[in-house]
């Protein structure tokens, strides 16, 4: 019971933070959608990482640890340093800087200017809300997993079936965690979250560090938790047969995707100044250290011991049978939905944006609704879109995790657009829609035809690869020579549109 | 011409981050830290370092005082509850 009481104090607090968020809304639509530009350097930052980092980030990183060993950190977190903060410097200050200038709150408001066509506004939406609604479904599903053996044995008289063992039914916790979010979203907007976004980041971080220490100290100390992987499975403390070279080096191709998330455009945007990014560029990489050094050594810990159970259950499995604490798990548990509606609560908010300003403002006009009516719109959508997900959720589809690295490929895709329409003057619509559907093509080829792809590497190695690489590779050259070549045989944009977006 | 060196800089790091040298090195560090997962550690120290550089020597200074020129629509509007 202790572990359930802590986790509903902790949703309780974010609640109360949703409330106190509304105590400084303005009632603009800037402000529900942008927080009025208003956010300083440390909130930024936490509410940018807090976005970036989902469950994987804890429960995952272990996980892929215990199966792949230390190969991981390179693959995901060392490379997810250099390339976010790449990103967040060359492109999202610049995204910043024009979506303060021009009051863009949405990333198709920038690209239907950028590329003077409403037509690829009408393709990237889709493209768009159909790659953030798997990521949406993986935080409530994984939400559902996460609780259900940490509350097991609690209900049993409420939940008697064998499935759930008297612990919490996934439909409960999806139906829980999706009321919360959508209640501080609701009342607070993109401040709210970034407000909720900065304690659920110091929640996940913290639960993680002690989670390490106290299994750490379980295990008789950093030393012999090590030595005993050295003698009992010491392929997972290199990389030779559980990473491929190719894998580990086109990985970096991934983390591109943060360049075309739109909810962390809307996150963008929401800086004072542009000086409030310099703390997220520099510490961004060493947050992503402290938060996956410590599960990566928790999962290499469980292969040397011998643990055998699925991985994703590697975490719980090592805080419950070796610390049985009910305060560090209900702690941990308390993190882990932390870092799956830090990334929630952003991707509800930028849904509602984009199909209040991309659809229905920009079909009716701008001086048709009040920033009230705006808002109610947004809120509306806000609460559908939450609907759906949860119905879709409680379908579990099936693969759905694995869903996740092609969501992230195909955002990384679009990552040549967002990179042109910044630094090449000479990008044309043609080129833009061209590349827009050359990578639609190629991702639902590689998707839905994988048998092109092969598995590599090691036994327990699962990655789909293409001729060794990962298909992000692929559909990242593919879209990129489609934006260059047709851009350079079709005609250039105007000179307005050149001249309002380049400066000097 | 430090912007350039910056730049530089960060594509030697990402140059780094391919460590074929550790490839099998089973080594533990200060008894418990594998060398491998000990060098990606410090890549991404190396990571924020560059980026701090990159912040000194390569600040796109102008994009401030280009942001505030206009002014978005939000910014015209008044503060006013719906």
């Amino acid at each position: 019971m202790i572990p359930l009481l802590i986790i509903v104090f902790y949703l309780l607090v974010l609640l109360g933070l949703g409330l106190a968020s509304n105590r400084f809304f303005r009632g603009t639509a800037a402000d529900y959608f942008v927080a009025s530009h208003s956010i300083g350097p440390f909130l930024l930052l936490m509410s940018i990482f807090g976005t970036t980092m989902t469950a994987f980030a804890l429960v995952g990183s272990t996980a892929k640890a215990y199966t792949t060993g230390i190969g991981v950190y390179g693959l995901m977190a060392s490379w997810s340093g250099l390339v976010h903060s790449a990103v967040f410097f060359l492109v999202g200050i610049k995204l910043w800087a024009i979506g303060k200038r021009h009051g863009y709150v949405t990333q198709i408001q920038f690209f239907r200017d950028r590329f003077e066509s409403n037509a690829l506004g009408f393709l990237l939406f889709p493209i768009l809300v159909g790659l953030v609604i798997p990521y949406l479904l993986i935080g409530l599903i994984g939400a559902g997993r996460v609780i259900l053996p940490i509350t097991a044995g609690t209900f049993p008289g409420l939940f008697p079936h064998p499935t759930f063992a008297g612990g919490i039914p996934p439909w409960l916790t999806g139906l829980t965690i999706s009321a919360v979010v959508l209640l501080y979203v609701f009342f607070g907007g993109l401040r709210g979250a970034v407000w909720a976004n900065t304690l659920q980041t110091v929640v996940f971080m913290t639960a993680g560090v002690v989670a390490f220490h106290m299994i750490a100290t379980k295990l008789g100390g950093l030393s012999q938790a090590s030595q005993a992987v050295l003698e009992n499975s010491p392929q997972h403390l290199a990389r030779e047969g559980m990473v491929g070279k190719l894998e580990f080096l086109t990985y970096c191709f991934v983390p591109l995707s943060v360049g075309m998330f739109p909810h962390l455009f809307q996150h963008w945007l929401t800086a004072k100044s542009a000086k409030a990014f310099r703390l997220t560029v520099i510490a961004h990489p060493i947050f992503i250290m402290v938060v996956w050094v410590p599960c990566i050594l928790i999962g290499i810990w469980a292969a040397g011991m011998g643990l055998r159970v699925p991985p994703n259950s590697v975490l719980g499995q090592m805080v419950g049978t070796l610390v049985q604490s009910p305060v560090l798990t209900g702690f941990l548990g308390a993190g882990i939905l932390a870092a799956i509606m830090s990334s929630l609560d952003s991707q509800f908010i930028c849904l509602g944006t984009m199909f209040t300003t991309d659809v229905v403002v920009h079909h009716y006009g701008e001086g048709r609704f009040t920033d009230g009516q705006k808002v109610f719109l947004a809120r509306s959508f806000v609460i559908f879109i939450v609907v759906v997900t949860y119905l879709l959720s409680l379908l579990e589809p099936p693969h759905i995790f694995d869903l996740g690295v092609w969501c992230f490929s195909g955002f990384a895709g679009l990552f040549p657009l967002v990179f042109a329409a910044v630094y090449w003057k000479r990008v044309t619509k043609a080129g833009a829609i061209s590349s827009t559907i050359g990578l639609a093509v190629v991702w639902n080829i590689l998707f839905w035809k994988d048998m092109v792809a092969h598995v590599s590497g090691g036994e327990e190695n699962p990655e789909t690869l293409v001729a060794g690489m990962m298909p992000v590779t692929v559909i990242l050259a593919c879209a990129a020579l489609t934006l260059v070549a047709v851009s350079l045989v079709t005609k250039p944009p105007s000179k307005e549109t050149v001249s309002k977006f380049f400066q000097g | 011409m430090m912007r350039y060196i910056v730049y530089a800089a960060a594509v030697a790091v990402a140059i780094l981050h391919q460590d074929v040298w550790f490839w099998n090195d089973r080594t533990l560090l200060f008894g418990f830290m594998p060398i491998g997962l000990a060098y990606h550690a410090a890549f991404s120290v190396a990571a924020a370092c560059v980026w701090a550089l990159a912040i000194g020597y390569a600040w796109p200074s102008t994009l401030e005082d280009a942001s505030s020129e206009s002014g978005g629509p939000e910014r015209r509007e008044g503060a006013r509850r719906p």
